[in-house]
């Protein structure tokens, strides 16, 4: 019975970051549409929620790397997912805070490791899984996007060359929105997984499933739910830095990015690599800065998200470990249900400070002043 | 078992260039063509007409040249798209 109780919360939570996950990550898809004006900011959003719940049903690939390919299922007890979906959330909603694009699969997969690692020892650990299946395309996965990126810049701009400066923005600005719509679209594929993939590992580890089983009907319609509505909510401070932040980006550099980003993402899911979007959108924005004369790339802010990218993984791991140790000390539902307590207390807060420095649809294409909260502008300037 | 699939990675790669740079060059040629005809040209003056924002030139031939790329282009998304379903749902193993 009392597992019952612990398996609908660790449901409810790994759908709580599966919102997260939509939300951290809209700006993968829809930023540089934003940042170019090609899409109003809250049609963008609303396009890629739908897109994203869509993509949601495309796969299955993913979610049993996560499933089965990271951590040995045996030693997973309903506790230790609970716990590393808390250490994904609180990275999520931190990085978000700060408006830094970080890896929200990274997030989840540090936390797993880190309550998996705190409850059964690093031998529970499928290392050359997590190494071969998540750190080496995390290291590469940028790479080779920028590398597309830049070439299809460098492309569109030589075979458009004779074009008005006006008929370009124009022509590209369709591409643009056609582009972004199928990176949403691998999003969804992509992104979601992960969650079936951890809500799998959960009812596997409490028996509801055999081991080595697909993710069930309602778990897909449900992941792709979550993640559509987080999307569809917006991560306007992510958004803002990976349109703005990045690169001044024009409408060919912004199709250039969201094909690669869409070709890279798509073909990796389909080998089964849990690559982050993330990193795969933020080394296709760079690409398109390498890919263009002229065009300046803000290494300092690309600086800033690398530093996070490589602290994701252990740091999520680390508060995945403490929120095991909490529910381990305390036992039981009832330790379970304080880390729940704990985590909602501490996203309520991490919320709370957000609203100090808001960014939202209105101001989401501000001027960059080196942050990624604008500055103040008057009331009448801001509306218009 | 290897740290790296490199068959996986040089598909990425090569895969990834002809669709994630390829057809959008495709587009960029559609667009090209597009613009070919008498409405786009520039005419000589101050501005040269260079703020011009008229994408369609007139040209039949163009048109029909950038409306072959674009459903190129669709097609290639909707056969990646059906090709991801199929690979992404196994038959079950027996």
């Amino acid at each position: 019975m009392s597992n019952d109780t612990i398996l609908v919360l660790v449901v409810i939570t790994a759908l709580a970051f599966d919102f997260t996950n939509g939300f951290h990550d809209t700006g993968n898809a829809m930023a540089t549409s934003i940042a170019t004006g090609a899409l109003g900011p809250r049609t963008a959003v609303a396009i890629s929620g739908v897109l994203n719940f869509v993509g949601a049903f495309l796969s299955l690939t993913v979610a049993a790397t996560i499933a089965s390919g990271l951590v040995s299922t045996g030693k997973v007890t309903l506790t230790v997912v609970a716990a590393g979906l808390a250490g994904g959330i609180i990275w999520n909603l931190l990085t978000w805070l700060f408006g830094i694009p970080s890896s929200s699969s990274h997030a989840l997969i540090g936390g797993v490791i880190g309550s998996t690692m705190a409850a059964a020892g690093g031998s529970a650990v499928l290392w050359h899984g997590l190494v071969s299946k998540v750190v080496i395309p995390a290291v590469l996965s940028p790479v080779i996007a920028a590398l597309i990126a830049a070439s299809g810049t460098w492309l569109l701009y030589r075979i458009t060359a004779s074009l008005t400066d006006g008929a370009r923005k124009h022509g590209f600005r369709v591409g643009q929105i056609g582009s972004a719509c199928v990176v949403s679209l691998a999003h969804g594929t992509n992104d979601a997984q992960k969650t079936m993939g951890v809500i799998t590992l959960a009812l596997i580890a409490n028996g509801t499933l055999a081991k080595g089983s697909n993710a069930p009907v309602w778990v897909i319609v449900c992941c792709a739910l979550a993640i559509a509505l987080g999307t569809y909510i917006g991560g306007w401070r992510v958004i803002r830095t990976l349109g703005k932040g990045l690169v001044e980006i024009e409408s060919p550099q912004g199709m250039a990015a969201e094909s690669a980003s869409a070709a890279v993402i798509l073909l990796s899911s389909t080998f089964g690599y849990s690559l982050s979007t993330t990193h795969v959108a933020t080394g296709s924005i760079i690409g398109t800065g390498l890919g263009k004369k002229g065009a300046d790339v803000r290494w300092n802010v690309a600086g800033r998200m690398a530093t996070a990218w490589v602290f994701t993984l252990p740091s999520a791991a680390i508060v995945g470990a403490t929120a095991y140790g909490i529910a381990y000390g305390i036992g039981g539902t009832v330790g379970v249900i304080i880390d729940l307590i704990i985590l909602a207390a501490l996203s309520g807060f991490i919320f709370w400070r957000s609203r100090a420095t808001k960014v939202d649809h209105n101001n989401v294409n501000s001027e960059w002043t080196g942050g990624v909260a604008p500055e103040k502008v008057p009331a009448e300037t801001a509306a218009a | 078992m290897s740290w790296i699939n490199l068959t996986a990675l040089w598909k990425i790669i090569v895969f990834g260039l002809i669709a994630g740079a390829g057809l959008p060059a495709l587009f960029a040629g559609g667009l090209y063509t597009l613009s070919w005809g008498p409405k786009t040209a520039r005419t000589a003056g101050a501005d040269g007409g260079a703020d011009s924002d008229v994408v369609v030139g007139g040209n039949v031939a163009g048109i029909v040249l950038a409306a072959l790329a674009f459903l190129v282009i669709l097609a290639a998304i909707g056969w990646s798209v059906y090709e991801i379903y199929t690979l992404g749902h196994p038959a079950p193993k027996k």
